[in-house]
């Protein structure tokens, strides 16, 4: 099988303090991979690492095989991984058909072009469009993406990471404060956009998480205690002391 | 094909009909103009606006569109403009064989050239740092236009004559009017230029890079390289206007590159409107009129530039072109009518409040700088004697019941505004 990410002895520490202590982790191409943890576990900061917002301290980040510890994060996005944040992060002031038209840019190869006009880019224009009726804002296409209600950002965040198209995709919390019937539809877009490429989530909803994911792996203080696939998670006693337990009663 | 494609196609279409009618438009009011303001007075002024346009443009390619607030602009402006007169010299030496008009060009070139090499350093970040370094710039290339005389001709400047060119089409460029048309000519072709890039890919992520330098990086751009693409192209139409500057003035000195140019270009931008793409072209008409038309009536006129200034970042931060725009709404529906005569009213304590605080200014500044001999002011066409309390006094109240007028009718203004805006009610 080969791997899409692999995080090697990685660590990361602000200050003196270690977050992510000696993580290893193989992400296998095309499947679905759930991180799951208590709050402040270092969830995020491990995917500020793997997408480049933060440096490791040391240790490897490997993408397809190839290194990519310590690279900004564009140049980590041109070599096929894109992501979502947990704190909804879009371009405010411009349309909700600009955010998502200049996420697909790069990957339709216009890069920094500036005597082609976006107008006449078909192939652009209409991945856009695609994009937006897939995540449901085909209507609010021509809305200032800061005047969207919040599920909508919510929305608009994820199908800023889906727009180019990568073939890893890293989403932080995807659900994050959504009620329920709008979670649903987040989950089967996850599911239909994930068709065929690989998936890391972070996910606090367990409904969601043993839902759509192929394995699972549970971050307690910055280490991977396990990672297995959802009913072996479900079952793994050390996983249920140090953080399932409550909620996987309730399954 | 889905819905939204076809309303993104029309809406693209509709976009550039109304688009290509207003450049059409504006082509041939630039062409009418000096038939109707005539005189060489008028004649001057069209051409610094000219000139302005792409000066203020270029600035709100950064500010506006970029993200980026600069406080040094007029140093590619400036290089743009001595770069640009010693190629008029050689021109007139006969050493290049080079068409005046053309020469804003050269000044373009020299814009970019500058603003490559700053901008290596200072779009890395933007922001404060930013700011900062664009002062720290343009102070350093101001001082050292002073301390370079061999170039930059010390006090006096640089000076040429741009009726020694190569000839062109049997123009010589000395009357106004043909300058005029020069300028009009280049600020067309660098206002739509500039246009376009805003459409472009780069254009496009500048605007991301403003709202969201982080999340730009994230779907692929380096931020500093989309500000970087922003930053050469605005020196290249700053210097491209600095060069035109050369060719209406035939004199450039230390005054194009100052931070008093480097301020105006930030009112004229900010005045008009950031926000817009119209927004510095409505700026630099205005700016341009108050200091050539308001200069001759008052030598305070630049503290009226400042008052403006402060009250448009205080009540319309999005610029008078903002404040158009706000009755877009009003405008479609066909209530605007319903707000002439609440303006009409509130205009009156308006100018009143206006009238109040010039006289007193003006009043101020003449006693100020007055002999003992000279003691009364001409204002409004009253004469007025300074040491006597009547005219103070009746500014004062001027002043005073225009305030209390413009209280007393704003509810009836908001009141007319939301029923022209349609709240409350259905259609
Ligand atoms: N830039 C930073 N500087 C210092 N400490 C940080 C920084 N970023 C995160 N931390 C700390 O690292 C720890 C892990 O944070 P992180 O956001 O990764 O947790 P998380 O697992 O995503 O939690 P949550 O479920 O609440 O999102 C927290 O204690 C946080 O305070
Ligand atoms: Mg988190």
């Amino acid at each position: 099988m080969e791997t899409a990410i692999r995080l090697n002895r990685l660590h990361k520490s602000f200050g003196p303090t270690p977050i992510i202590t000696d993580v290893n982790l193989d992400i296998v191409k095309g499947e679905r991979h759930a991180i799951i943890g208590p709050n402040g576990a270092g969830k995020s900061t491990l995917f500020h690492l793997i997408s480049g917002r933060y440096e490791p301290t040391s240790g490897d980040i490997e993408l397809n095989g190839e290194s990519i510890g310590g690279l900004p994060p564009y140049e980590i996005y041109r070599k096929g991984l894109s992501r979502s944040f947990q704190v909804t992060n879009i371009f405010a002031r411009m349309s909700v058909y600009e955010n998502i038209r200049c996420a697909v840019l790069w990957v339709k190869g216009y890069k920094y072009s500036f005597w082609n006009r976006v107008d006449n880019m078909e192939d652009v224009n209409e991945r856009t469009e695609e994009i937006l009726e897939r995540i449901n804002l085909a209507d609010r296409a021509f809305v200032p993406a800061g005047l969207l209600a919040y599920a909508e950002q919510r929305a608009l965040e994820i199908g800023i990471a889906i727009a180019g198209g990568n073939q890893v995709i890293i989403l932080d919390e995807p659900t994050a404060g959504m009620s329920h019937s709008e979670t649903e539809q987040v989950v089967e877009l996850i599911r239909s956009v994930s068709e065929g490429k690989t998936l890391v989530m972070v996910e606090h909803d367990m409904g969601v998480v043993f839902n759509l994911a192929d394995r699972i792996s549970v971050l307690v203080y910055g280490r991977i205690i396990a990672t297995d696939t959802p009913e072996n998670i479900r079952a793994n006693p050390a996983v249920q002391e140090a953080y399932l337990g409550v909620e996987a009663d309730h399954e | 094909m889905s819905t939204l494609t076809d309303l993104r196609r029309s809406m693209v279409a509709e976009a550039r009909r109304r688009q290509r009618l207003t450049w059409l438009i504006s082509a041939v009011v630039l062409v009418a103009l000096p038939w109707i303001f005539s005189s060489s007075f008028s004649i001057s002024i069209m051409t610094q606006i000219g000139i302005a346009i792409i000066f203020a443009l270029s600035y709100n390619m950064l500010l506006g569109q970029g993200g980026m607030l600069s406080f040094g602009h007029a140093a590619y402006f400036g290089l743009g403009g001595f770069l640009a007169m010693h190629a008029m010299n050689y021109i007139a030496d006969g050493a290049i064989p080079l068409p005046v008009p053309l020469l804003p060009l050269i000044g373009g070139v020299i814009g970019l050239f500058f603003g490559f090499i700053i901008g290596t350093f200072s779009t890395r970040r933007a922001g404060t740092v930013f700011a900062m370094i664009s002062l720290g710039v343009a102070e350093l290339i101001a001082a050292l236009s002073l301390i370079f005389v061999g170039f930059f001709g010390g006090e006096e400047g640089v000076s040429s004559n741009r009726t020694k060119g190569p000839d062109f089409f049997g123009f010589n460029f000395g009357p106004d009017i043909q300058v005029y048309y020069v300028a009009a000519f280049w600020a067309l072709i660098a206002a739509i230029a500039m246009f376009l890039f805003s459409r472009t890919p780069a254009g496009r992520m500048a605007n991301a890079v403003r709202d969201n330098a982080e999340r730009a990086e994230f779907i692929g751009y380096s931020q500093r390289n989309v500000r970087m693409i922003s930053f050469c192209l605005s020196g290249f139409f700053a210097g491209l206007a600095g060069g035109m500057f050369a060719i209406a003035y035939e004199i450039v000195t230390e005054e194009t590159l100052n931070m008093n140019q480097s301020g105006a270009v930030l009112l004229m931008a900010y005045i008009g409107g950031v926000g817009y793409f119209i927004g510095p072209i409505i700026g630099a008409i205005i700016m341009t009129l108050l200091r050539t038309v308001l200069s001759n009536f008052t030598e305070l006129w630049m503290l009226y530039v400042g008052l403006l200034f402060i009250a448009t970042v205080m009540f319309v931060p999005s610029g008078l072109t903002g404040l158009l725009m706000m009755h877009g709404p009003a405008w479609k529906r066909r209530s605007l009518k319903r707000l002439l005569a609440p303006y009409a009213a509130i205009s009156i304590p308006s100018l009143a409040v206006i009238m109040g605080v010039g006289g007193l200014l003006e009043l101020t500044h003449f006693a100020h700088t007055t002999s003992m001999d000279d003691r009364v002011m001409t204002l409004f066409s009253i004469p007025m004697n300074i040491d006597s309390l009547l005219p103070w006094a009746g500014l004062i109240a001027l002043f005073i019941g225009g305030v209390l007028g413009v209280r007393r009718l704003r509810p009836m203004l908001l009141d007319a505004w939301a029923d022209a805006n349609g709240a409350g009610g259905g259609d």
